[in-house]
């Protein structure tokens, strides 16, 4: 039995919580353990490092001593030194955490510092952190994904969206490619689905722009859904729930915005391997994406039940009340006050 | 401003390519009154305050970072040319830039970069250093980055319902009645709390914090 100790990260207890359920639906039939890192907290995102350097290391810092305490890898038994992270921002915090501390001693004394402030302490490099494909393709392998098959999803067109923070700065050379990386197109190979080539497959989906800068964000959903949408995908495939949220929750908006009509569901890649192991769509949480998903999986016999649907869409000609942009004109004027 | 006005001339400037750009920037430098050392001490600055090994002071300015950042239209300076101001001193100009909040922290830069710069963690220097100086473009950004630590120091995690909302009240309040369906949708499918969970050692994480703001003062 494969066991790690599993770092969670917020969203997936709220806006991501499909595919924290699709994924305690596939460790079974994996014969995967994960146990989860006690009392973890949120690894700062993006938004902390902007802030205060030192804390935001810290913050990461306290979840990698807490798992070295709950499995130490010198003198514990059975124990293991891999932490799975099942989202990319949370995964690169951590990994980078780790990296820095190495790279930089005096970063690592000064968060070994603050973290002895509660009690704690992290030897940087004591600790493996990997993101969930790579358990899943390379510890799991996939061989052993591809017999677990029973319904393989033959004839489901998808594009497999691996996004920017995954693959990319690869501390740990853990990839095929920075910019072009397989690991999610064989997988969902091996599951048995119609994988369509996507250049796009690392670019980013905005990230917190969504929140700060809606016009940044809308344009580069708009370059992935467009391109996904042109090479005949049925669906988008991630693993990641920013990406997740930003490319599903932000379509409608990003419609709105450019006068466009896209349907594009994007699932999480634990969704469809629940999928073709033979699970129920319900499950998997499928059904809980702005944009159903329905059609695109009864392409493949799979039903999903009808939920209640939220409030009607917004009808495409109202527009959505923009906050006013600023032209660099005016941002010159301003500066020059 | 007069200096402002310069500010401007010099963007004209570096936009047309690298040939013209050192020797303007000479010009620029003396008029400015910089001495050399003064030009690389805000490199350096920016250098030490950037975590993991930053080399920035290698950058050859070949332009690669801007090429391949895809919000780039959207920057006032690329990488590439805010680098360039940072090493000839232009410390109010860099930090005012908006580069560094447009700048979505996706490392297409940073493994093309062929002088292995670590940009994307020099972004997040300038925005710290932006903080402090109270030097920001009319951005939204900052507040979003404070409102999200404040959360994730009162609960230990952070709480998108929570997040969202107070922002969207503060910044974009007519954008509000047209979020609605969406938030209504996510609430309905289960998928934003509506309150915060809350760690249980929160007194242990607000110990190492506190710790750590000190240490960052004195660092
Ligand atoms: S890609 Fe690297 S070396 Fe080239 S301009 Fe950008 S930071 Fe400098
Ligand atoms: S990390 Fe920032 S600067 Fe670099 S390519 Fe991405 S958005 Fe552009």
């Amino acid at each position: 039995m494969n066991k790690y100790l599993l770092y969670p990260g917020c969203s997936m207890e709220s806006s991501a919580k499909a595919y924290m359920e699709s994924l305690n639906a596939i460790v079974e039939p994996l014969d995967l353990h994960f146990e989860e890192i006690e009392d973890w907290n949120c690894c700062g995102a993006t938004e902390y490092l902007g802030i205060n350097l030192i804390p935001a290391y810290s913050l990461i810092a306290r979840n990698l001593a807490l798992a070295s305490k709950q499995k130490n890898p010198v003198n514990g038994t059975g124990g293991t030194r891999t932490v799975v992270a099942p989202c990319s921002a949370c995964y690169l915090n951590l990994a980078k955490a780790d990296h820095y501390m190495q790279e930089r001693p005096a970063l690592g004394l000064k968060v070994n510092e603050a973290l002895a402030a509660g009690d704690l302490q992290y030897k940087a490099g004591t600790l493996d952190v990997r993101h969930l494909i790579d358990i899943l393709v390379y510890d799991v392998g996939l061989e052993k994904i591809r017999d677990a098959v029973v319904r393989p999803l033959t004839g489901l067109k998808v594009v497999p969206y691996m996004g920017c923070m995954l693959p990319r700065p690869d501390y740990q050379h853990r990839w095929s490619d920075h910019e072009h990386p397989t690991e999610l197109d064989d997988l969902l190979r091996a599951l048995g689905a119609d994988v369509i080539d996507y250049p796009l497959t690392t670019q980013c989906c905005g990230g917190h722009m969504t929140q700060i800068g809606p016009e940044t964000a809308f344009e580069l959903i708009r370059r992935l859904v467009a391109d996904a949408d042109e090479r005949g995908a049925q669906m988008m495939v991630t693993v990641c729930p920013m990406c997740q949220m930003n490319v599903d929750a932000y379509q409608n908006e990003m419609n709105n915005h450019f006068g466009t009509d896209y349907h594009m569901p994007i699932l999480f890649f634990t969704q469809l391997m629940g999928l073709a192991f033979g699970r129920e769509p319900k499950e998997l949480g499928i059904g809980a994406e702005m944009v159903n998903s329905r059609n695109a999986l009864a392409n493949i016999g799979v039903e999903v039940p009808v939920t209640q649907e939220p409030a009607a869409p917004r009808k495409k000609d109202e527009g959505l009340p923009m906050p006013r942009r600023w032209t660099k004109h005016e941002d010159r004027k301003e500066a020059v006050k | 401003m007069d200096d402002r006005g310069h500010a401007e001339q010099r963007l004209v400037w570096f936009g047309c390519g690298t040939e013209a750009m050192m020797p303007q920037m000479t010009d620029e430098r003396v008029r400015a009154g910089l001495s050399h050392e003064e030009d690389l001490s805000l490199l350096h600055e920016v250098s030490m305050k950037t975590a993991g090994v930053s080399r920035l002071e290698m950058c050859i300015q070949c332009g690669t970072c801007g090429g391949s950042c895809p919000v780039a239209k959207d920057m006032d300076h690329t990488p590439r040319m805010l680098f360039a101001m940072l090493r000839a001193g232009m410390r109010e100009e860099v930090l005012r830039s908006n580069t560094q909040w447009i700048c979505v922290s996706c490392y297409h830069c940073v493994v093309r970069c062929p002088q292995e710069v670590h940009i994307a963690d020099v972004m997040y220097t300038l925005k710290g250093m932006a903080i402090k100086a109270k030097l920001y473009a009319n951005s939204t950004a900052p507040d979003f980055s404070q409102t999200f630590v404040d959360m994730v120091e009162s609960y230990g995690r952070s709480f998108e319902m929570g997040l969202a909302s107070r922002h969207y009240l503060k910044h974009f309040p007519l954008r509000l009645p047209g979020m609605m369906p969406m938030g209504l949708g996510m609430i309905t499918k289960g998928r934003m709390a509506l309150t915060p969970k809350r760690i249980k050692h929160m007194d242990q994480l607000t110990k190492i914090l506190n710790r750590a703001k000190q240490l960052e003062m004195t660092s």
